[in-house]
């Protein structure tokens, strides 16, 4: 069974986003994303200050079977982007939630985060 | 649900996730792809390759019908426990599939993909007909391929003491019956290793006793990485029936001499060879951080196009390795497009890596 974190919201292309204390959101992909995946090889991030829309491709996860496109699960700008997943990209299958974040959006429209899944709708959908 | 081997409860058992492979339930993986690839080339794994097809080929005429069948020549394996690698070419050249042949104390033994044993036993049955042969599918029997440095040692040690002195005295890419299990130094990761048809019904044992052993269990994602690494060809990805050997890097086996063996496919091969105009396989290296994949565009400044045919991360060298179709004329330099952008790649031998250590400068 997939690790589901009931605090995180949910894309059904598999990316988490996660609320800060400053209002930024923090996005990466889901346990089941990187499982599906297999092995993490590459992640290709996007520029930081990049003005993203919601569902937009912005970055790419290359593992050993394939490419993936990752998308902005909210609309805003790029705030900060994990370096550490171009040295440890295999970060993304051990830690999914924590480590392997990938970046943060400052949003344009923060109500937009409600239209993503909860835990449960995410649970079922998959 | 697809077709199980005999080891499908020992996958379930090790945690495997399974996959349809050619209508077989078959483990991609055991946990991590790239642990068992690592696995392989630093000790020992083993691969559940229950789902080849055997086919024995007894008879009076078993020499000539596949001196016919095959491109390659079984007249040069001259002792038992030889084993020859060939293609089996339709009339057009084509590649019906690509097999190894071991020549036996009772006749010879053919070893042929999974995937395309339908359409190959048709073919080998339609060409048995000029021929006294009889051909013996053996679905009895299981195969395994255990492969890595240490793979030899390992295998020794749970097995009877006739059998270990056997897989000690085993030359490369020689098989031998030893009972009723047939042991042969071949494999498909360019490392040493041993491929081993048994009884199905003591393929469960002998599979608990290499893991008692310390020998890992290995899936189709790392038996295919491995073989990337290796050059070998994967058949329907590097090579199918719409191409030559020629243009897929088994020139090698064809056994052109004598001039006098007709075999199907021949006289379309020996055009080919006079004209000089079939593509080439060659390797590709990307140094970017990208990955290669199958069916992208290859581009050759001045000379044209062409295709990758097999491309992923290769986990021994750090970076993305492929195998690409492009034109005879390509030289030492092209470029790949990878999402729109066209990153340059160097054009090598197709092969990468054997016995653990990279093979280009």
């Amino acid at each position: 069974m997939s690790n589901i974190p009931a605090d995180l919201r949910y894309a059904s292309s598999h990316e988490w986003s996660r609320q800060e204390a400053d209002g930024t959101i923090t996005v990466g992909i889901t346990d089941h994303a990187q499982d599906l995946l297999g092995d993490v090889v590459f992640v290709e991030l996007p520029e930081v200050g990049r003005s993203v829309s919601a569902g937009e491709e912005c970055a790419v996860v290359e593992s050993v079977k394939a490419a993936s496109d990752i998308y902005a699960p909210i609309s805003g700008e790029v705030v900060a982007v994990n370096g550490a997943l171009s040295d440890a990209p295999e970060l993304v299958n051990g830690e999914p939630y924590e480590g392997a974040w990938f970046f943060k959006i400052k949003p344009s429209d923060s109500s937009e985060l409600d239209k993503l899944m909860d835990a449960d709708a995410y649970g079922a959908s998959i | 649900m697809g077709s199980r081997t005999p080891l499908y409860d020992q996958h379930v058992a090790a945690g495997a996730k399974m996959v349809d492979f050619g209508g077989w339930d078959m483990p991609l993986h055991y946990g991590s792809q790239m642990d068992e690839h690592h696995q392989v080339r630093r000790e020992a794994g083993m691969f559940d390759v229950s789902h080849m097809t055997v086919v024995d080929v007894v008879g009076t005429e078993a020499k000539a019908y596949l001196q016919y069948l095959l491109a390659n020549d079984v007249g040069r394996l001259s002792v038992a426990g030889k084993a020859l690698y060939s293609g089996m070419l339709n009339e057009q050249g084509g590649v019906i599939d690509d097999l190894i042949v071991y020549l036996t104390a009772g006749g010879y033994r053919v070893v042929v993909n999974a995937a395309t044993r339908e359409n190959d036993l048709r073919w080998m049955e339609k060409q048995a007909e000029e021929f006294a042969v009889t051909l013996t599918e053996r679905a009895d029997l299981a195969m395994l391929a255990v492969q890595g440095p240490q793979a030899r040692h390992l295998t020794a040690g749970v097995v009877s003491d006739s059998r270990a002195a056997m897989i000690n005295d085993l030359k490369p890419f020689q098989g031998l019956a030893e009972g009723d299990w047939f042991i042969a130094r071949t494999g498909y990761t360019g490392e040493d290793g041993l491929e081993i048809i048994l009884p199905a019904e003591q393929a469960g044992a002998f599979w608990d006793a290499l893991l008692h052993a310390g020998c890992k269990p290995c899936g189709l994602g790392a038996r295919d990485t491995l073989r990337l690494e290796a050059g070998m060809n994967l058949y329907g990805s590097d090579m199918d029936e719409s191409v030559s050997p020629l243009a897929a890097n088994m020139g090698w086996t064809i056994a052109w001499e004598p001039a006098e063996r007709d075999f199907i496919g021949r006289k379309v091969l020996e055009a080919q060879r006079e004209a000089g105009d079939q593509p080439k396989l060659v390797g590709l290296v990307l140094s970017e951080r990208a990955v290669l994949r199958g069916h992208q565009k290859v581009v050759v400044e001045g000379v044209g196009e062409g295709e990758i045919t097999s491309g992923s991360f290769s986990p021994t060298l750090g970076l993305s390795i492929a195998l690409a179709r492009v034109p005879r004329a390509t030289g030492d330099k092209a470029k790949v497009e990878i999402r729109g952008k066209l990153l340059d790649v160097r054009v090598i031998k197709p092969s990468f890596v054997r016995n653990g250590n990279k093979v280009f400068d």
